[in-house]
């Protein structure tokens, strides 16, 4: 298959001129074909000259005669399905990261329509292959091509795509999303290689492209039947039985059943009729005329995400730039008030978070903390660690959405108001806000399942424009709308984790491996703006037009990636399951509820400031009618000291409540106890590995036991022993990860598991360099810092 | 008199009780008197408003405490005096609680630590280092236990003579060796070397035996202290082994501050948590108080030392007078590479050793029953200890067998002055006050109740050396410690990992006992021999299956 596949290309680049001309009238042709035609266009018009010279560039006679040489074959790594090699150059030395030195590997760098990749001239020894934490589509030393941040020539030169002629530098630095750093050196290839495949990359990674040159599509169309069949039982069991993928009214109807809510699934929406931005299914409150659907192509429409179980719920919307004279928000709003008790309050988020542009420049200066090129510079930094944190702001704005969640909750829970939160797009901010407020409440979000189904609902059919926030293509129109939105999110996630461990059916690698998982550019989860989006792509990229659209995983396909031993780090060993015997005392236990705090007993009660009454209503609709939408809202955070004082109020009766993992959780944002994600920050830098120890030492030992347990829970089965589940929740359920550390328990963790495992490390500790030099003390009264400690008789008189 | 704590009713303003003392007007708070710092009348007769009257009590452990008292029958003046007299019993000719404490306990913490068991434990004597008695009386070296290990091939004049080269007579000694390499950790303080860079062979001379002991090239000589301190030194008679007058031997200069700098900068730590942590720009504030790098320096000093014994080479450890940073140092260095001082007893046995039979100034640095609360002797050195202890213990969460609470334990007895193991600054000193016989150990305390200060995760592993990360990335702000009296910090008894972590093996004995019981009753009687798996247990088969239904 591959190597018919390679031929082909070549074929058809050698004859390009002539092709091109043929393709032009061609209807129909072979998909494989198309690929390669469309890659070949694509860098045509990305030169913006014409098709000759990049066809030059990267692919010549001699790499082609050298391809056909078997001893260069096997340089090639497990190349997936639908994926192609374009360009490959031999001895590069790959430098080991951990210092300035010039040691390294020599390998083969290569360059395929889905990664970079790196393969070592040196034998595998045993024990690198057993890898642990096996990704199955790419390995250590590759990266998915989404995956490349940034690229760094000779003097840290930043690369950009386009200005890159014949030159190429000694050494090139790659920068991945996901954090890891590649250095690799040129000057040892043969300068033709060394080019060529320098231009591949820098292409292939930093220029435009068209969508349909995303791996995901060649991969789909290239995954055979019969690993389809294998695995797809599997996952189809796991995406139908499991995951709710709300893309139906089916999922949408059960969502609201199960949250009591009471409105109204609209289904006009199915063929993307009403409008292409909207999900295709989605719900609003009854009291929503199908005249209303209609306008203004959704905007303003109150989407309903979630009801609590007193009746009020949570909506967002997409704001109207400027109010029609048909009152058409005054309606909306008289909408979601009748949802229940006449009671609304608005938040615009535009107002009161950051913007999107906000929160890219902020992880810009953020991540580089972790983009570690040389140690020295590393403990150069040190000193100035928290400072420098503090005033790149990513934190402080991870602590404002996590708080403006907790100012949501609160209306709900203890105001009982419906609360209508809205922004420009209404899908940015608000999918934060309102997953996390989802979170906070439901503890059904906090299962695994339940939520991957919270990211379906929020962020895919919620409409969140997952392409243009990554900007996999290198659009240059799209620049400006990049963002890591939804990285945002994990990261608040993080923290409620980090406070509250066991309320988590999921762990913190989970996390870890899905923000890493937005840059493989294999699942149609991150690749599309929105659904309609993702219908027309699917649809039209078909091989079979006639046939059902193409079917990629998603991101919750998890054996895409991983194997079973691997998918069990993702759940969470401290996690319990909701005791059982309430289920047998009551059938109607709502999970959600049991820690209700004192509450007003009807929404009346709320102060008239909050809330809005039936007498006021005309008085209201006055003031609608003419004035912007965020102008007359009462935004809860105008008045922000307040706010704050309110939320903290709320958090502290919270608080003195015994702490119930199954019920209402709160995070603490006080300074200390927002932190940096280590897991995902830290994990490739070396120096600050704590070897046989972090938060994976402990955990290790939970899942240990937590497997001991589970072997005697199976015997006792055996033995027929009927287990009472009275054990306080503690009887565990979720196959853990008990076998795999217990298999690896000769290997050393360390606190970058299980992203990189110990094998590498020296025994030798890191000392900090260059400590005095940054440390100054000053201010101090008397010069303190030169006096002696039990200085002379003077001092002590 | 028979309490060291004074519970008294909160009428306070205090910002942080506020909210809660509206619910519950009667706030019972408990201060040993120990950790009072300082008492102080605030406002006067003519003094306006609720709460501008009354008494500021200043507390060692990281709080302060408002009193606001009614101006009228003058019930200030009593409390107060009565409260400075009791807080500071030093300064009023009164004796420390601990000597007035009944407490009995099962365990004489008195009997943790014996020197000459734990010389021997570390396998001590060899034919390269002896034990002597030559302070036996204290007299060359006042601030020194009586036991020391020197050299074998140092004679007791070399001892003298090199004595009189060293500040206060700390001369290096032995506190450390490897086992198998047999490289040591020495520790001492500067050496006298003065303006005119006066040298002394004897003291060159007992250096190079030092090396010579396990036949490596060069010795390592750490000098704590930031150069510039060394160097300045010189005036007032001290300063360093300089590279010319010993040959072999390299000095590393450390960077870590003196004790002024330290105590300045964790006054600056309680600005920014008490009573309120700092809002806006918390990491930049705490970045300003220097504490955390302050950690760092003294953590990636004791990686050094520990990195250098474990490649064979022995080193010697000083600042100026050896009983602040040197004794941070040593302690870390030995908890690094020696795991036993990582068992709770361990643990017990280390501090004895490196701080309290060492000399580490306790009485003056806390200041213990002494009103002079703006004594320039003051500094939070042991605290600043366990705090890296904690840090280590934070970042290898399973190689310690003691917890949290044995941190927080030891650093609120270390202020209590509820037992005598943290008072007066040396041995020579306790020998004269009657420590042992007259006051409880803290230990006593501990032992007695051991449980309650074991981590259930610890995994005993014998010969490995641990290296924390000494980088800001890792280094976190004990929360737990100096933020604790902020209600909003929530005060967990058990972690949840630990929790959990309990409940599971609280199951698996459960499981354990029930299977055993089913594998009693799923073998017949007279085939009970045969389940040998639980033969062990097996002894009064009947009683178990009494309570079980049985199928037949």
């Amino acid at each position: 298959m591959f190597d018919g596949r390679v031929l082909l290309k070549q074929v058809i680049l050698l004859f390009w001129p002539l092709i091109s001309t043929w393709v032009q009238g061609a209807e129909k042709i072979d998909s494989c074909q198309l690929q390669v035609l469309e890659m070949l266009s694509s860098l045509g018009s990305a030169g913006g000259k014409s098709a000759k010279p990049s066809f030059v560039s990267y692919v010549t006679p001699e790499e082609i005669k050298s391809e056909k040489e078997p001893s260069r074959k096997e340089k090639h790594p497990d190349l997936l399905p639908g994926e192609v090699v374009f360009c490959s150059a031999s001895t590069v030395l790959k430098y080991t990261q951990d210092d300035l030195s010039q040691r390294g590997v020599f390998g083969v760098l290569l360059c395929t329509n889905f990664r970079v990749s790196f393969v070592s001239d040196e034998e595998p020894t045993e024990e690198m292959v057993r890898t642990l934490f096996k990704n199955k589509l790419y390995g250590e030393n590759d990266i998915p091509l989404s995956c490349v941040d940034n690229i760094y020539g000779d003097k840290r030169k930043l690369i950009t795509g386009g200005l890159v002629k014949n030159k190429y530098p000694s050494k090139m630095i790659i920068h991945c999303k996901d954090l890891r750093v590649f250095q690799f050196s040129l000057s040892f290839s043969k300068e033709e290689d060394a080019k060529k495949i320098f231009q591949g990359i820098v292409h292939h990674c930093l220029e435009p492209k068209s969508l349909r040159c995303l791996f995901a599509f060649s991969y789909c169309e290239n995954t055979s039947p019969n690993r389809k069949c294998v695995g797809g039982l599997f996952t189809k069991l796991l995406r139908k039985k499991q995951t709710v993928m709300f893309d139906s009214v089916e999922d949408w109807t059960q969502d609201m059943k199960r949250t009591k809510g009471n409105c109204r699934v609209v289904s006009e929406n199915s063929n993307f009729e009403l409008s292409p931005k909207l999900p295709q299914y989605f719900i609003v409150p009854k009291n929503v005329s199908d005249e209303d659907l209609t306008k203004y192509q959704g905007k303003g429409l109150p989407m309903w995400c979630w009801s609590h179980h007193s009746g009020c719920a949570l909506f967002k919307t997409a704001s109207i730039p400027l109010v029609q004279e048909d009152n058409v928000c005054c309606r909306m709003l008289t909408a979601v008030a009748h949802n229940h008790l006449y009671s609304v309050k608005t938040e615009d988020l535009s107002d009161t978070l950051p913007t999107v542009q906000d929160i890219l420049l902020s992880y810009n200066k953020f991540k580089q903390f972790f983009l570690i090129d040389n140690t020295t510079e590393f403990w150069m930094s040190d000193m100035k660690w928290f400072s420098s944190l503090d005033n790149c702001g990513w934190l402080d704005i991870i602590r404002q959405c996590l708080q403006k969640a907790v100012e949501v909750v609160e209306s709900l829970e203890k105001e009982n108001t419906n609360v209508l939160i809205m922004e420009e797009g209404g899908s940015d901010l608000c999918c934060v806000v309102s997953s996390l407020v989802q979170l906070m409440l439901d503890p059904y979000y906090r299962t695994l399942l339940g939520f991957q189904s919270l990211v379906q609902k929020e962020w895919v059919a919620g409409g969140h424009a997952f392409l243009d926030r990554s900007n996999h293509l290198h659009l240059k129109d799209k620049v400006e709308s990049q963002s890591p939105v939804f990285l945002l999110f994990l990261e608040c996630v993080w923290q409620l984790q980090q406070q509250h461990g066991p309320a988590f059916q999921f762990s913190e690698t989970y996390l870890t491996v899905l923000s890493d998982s937005v840059h493989v550019p294999v699942f149609t989860t991150f690749l599309f703006n929105n659904d309609g989006h993702r219908d027309s792509l699917l649809r039209a990229e078909s091989p079979h037009t006639q046939r059902s659209p193409l079917n990629c995983p998603t991101v919750w396909d998890w054996s895409v990636q991983f194997d079973c031993k691997a998918q069990d780090l993702f759940t969470n060993p401290l996690y319990t399951e909701k005791p059982k015997q309430d289920t047998s005392v009551r059938k109607s236990y709502r999970p959600r509820h049991l820690r209700q705090l004192s509450l007003p007993s009807s929404a009346f009660k709320t102060p008239p400031k909050k809330g809005f009454f039936k007498d006021e209503a005309d008085n209201l609709k006055k003031i609608l009618g003419v004035k912007r939408l965020s102008r007359w809202m009462l935004s809860p955070s105008s008045d922000s000291p307040q706010t704050s004082s309110s939320v903290r109020e709320f958090y502290e009766a919270w608080q003195t409540k015994p702490l119930d993992y199954h019920g209402l959780l709160l995070p603490c944002l006080d300074g200390p106890s927002i932190r940096v994600w280590m897991q995902r920050y830290l994990r490739w830098i070396h120096d600050v590995q704590i070897l046989g120890g972090g938060p994976v030492a402990m955990l290790s030992k939970v899942s240990e036991i937590l497997g001991e347990v589970q072997e005697l829970q199976r015997q006792l089965d055996r033995h027929g022993c009927t287990l009472t589940s009275n054990h306080k929740g503690a009887r565990p359920r979720a196959k853990t990860a008990a076998a795999v550390i217990a298999a690896r328990s000769s290997v050393r963790l360390s606190s970058s598991f299980p992203f990189v495992t110990s094998r590498n490390w020296a025994f030798k500790p890191a000392i900090p360099t260059s400590l005095l030099q940054s440390l100054m003390v000053t201010g101090m009264p008397g010069n303190l810092a030169d006096r002696e400690d039990d200085g002379g008789p003077e001092s002590l008189v | 008199m028979a309490s060291a704590s004074i519970p008294v009713y909160n009428r306070s303003n205090n910002p942080l009780e506020n909210s809660s003392s509206q619910n519950d007007p009667s706030v019972t708070l408990n201060v040993p008197l120990g950790a009072i710092g300082r008492v102080e009348k605030m406002g006067g007769a003519s003094s306006r408003g609720e709460n501008s009257y009354g008494l500021d009590i200043t507390c060692k452990d990281m709080r302060n405490l408002r009193f606001a008292l009614k101006q009228e029958g003058h019930s200030r003046r009593d409390i107060f005096d009565i409260l400075f007299r009791y807080a500071f019993p030093l300064s009023h000719g009164l004796l420390l609680f601990a000597y007035l404490s009944q407490e009995k306990y099962e365990e004489n913490g008195w009997s943790v630590y014996k020197p000459m068991e734990e010389f021997r434990r570390q396998g001590l004597p060899t034919d390269k280092w002896r034990i002597t008695f030559i302070n036996d009386n204290y007299e060359l070296c006042d601030t020194y236990p009586t036991i020391l290990v020197v050299p074998f091939k140092a004679t007791e004049e070399d001892l003298r003579k090199v004595s009189t080269f060293r500040s206060r007579g700390r001369i290096p000694v032995l506190s450390w060796i490897h086992r198998e390499n047999q490289a040591v950790i020495c520790r001492c303080s500067q050496p006298l070397v003065g303006m005119s860079g006066k040298r002394n062979k004897d003291d060159e001379r007992y250096l190079d035996v030092i090396r010579e002991a396990n036949g490596t090239a060069k010795l390592t000589i750490y000098d704590a202290r930031p150069s510039v301190n060394a160097v300045a030194n010189k005036a007032t008679g001290g300063g360093y082994e300089g590279d010319d007058t010993y040959q072999n031997a390299e000095l590393v200069f450390l960077d870590i501050h003196n004790i002024h700098v330290m105590r300045e900068s964790l006054k600056k730590l309680k600005d920014i948590v008490y009573p309120n942590v700092e809002e806006s720009h918390w990491l930049s504030s705490l970045e300003s108080t220097h504490w955390l790098e302050h950690i760092k320096l003294v953590l990636s000093g004791a990686i050094q030392v520990a990195d250098k014994i474990s490649g064979g080479n022995s080193v010697v450890v000083h600042c100026s007078d050896g009983w602040d940073r040197t004794a941070q140092l040593t302690s870390l260095a030995m908890l690094m590479l020696d795991s036993h001082y990582r068992t709770l007893r361990g643990f017990q046995v280390l501090l004895e050793k490196e701080w309290i039979s060492f000399g580490h100034k306790f009485a003056s640095r806390i200041g213990h029953g002494d009103k002079n609360h703006a004594d320039q002797d003051r500094s939070p050195i042991f605290v600043q200890f366990i705090d890296c202890v904690w840090q280590m213990t934070k970042q290898f969460p399973t190689a310690f067998e003691f917890n949290e609470r044995l941190l927080m334990t030891i650093l609120d007895h270390l202020f209590s002055c509820r037992f005598g193991t943290f008072l007066y600054n040396c041995e020579s000193a306790r020998d004269t006050n009657e420590v042992r016989s007259k006051t409880v150990s803290l230990w006593s305390l501990v032992n007695s109740d051991s449980t309650s200060y074991l981590n259930p995760f610890y995994t005993p592993e014998s010969s490995r050396v641990l290296y924390p990360v000494a980088s800001m990335r890792h280094l976190e702000l004990w929360v737990t410690y100096y933020i604790r009296w902020n209600p909003r910090i929530r005060q967990q008894q058990q972690s949840p990992v630990e929790q959990r972590y309990m409940e599971l093996l609280a199951l698996r004995d459960e499981y354990l006992k029930k299977l055993e019981e089913l594998q009693l009753t799923d073998s017949s009687p007279n085939s009970s021999h045969l389940s040998n798996s639980s033969a062990s247990n097996a002894a009064s088969p009947t009683q178990h299956i009494n309570h079980l239904h049985t199928p037949f």
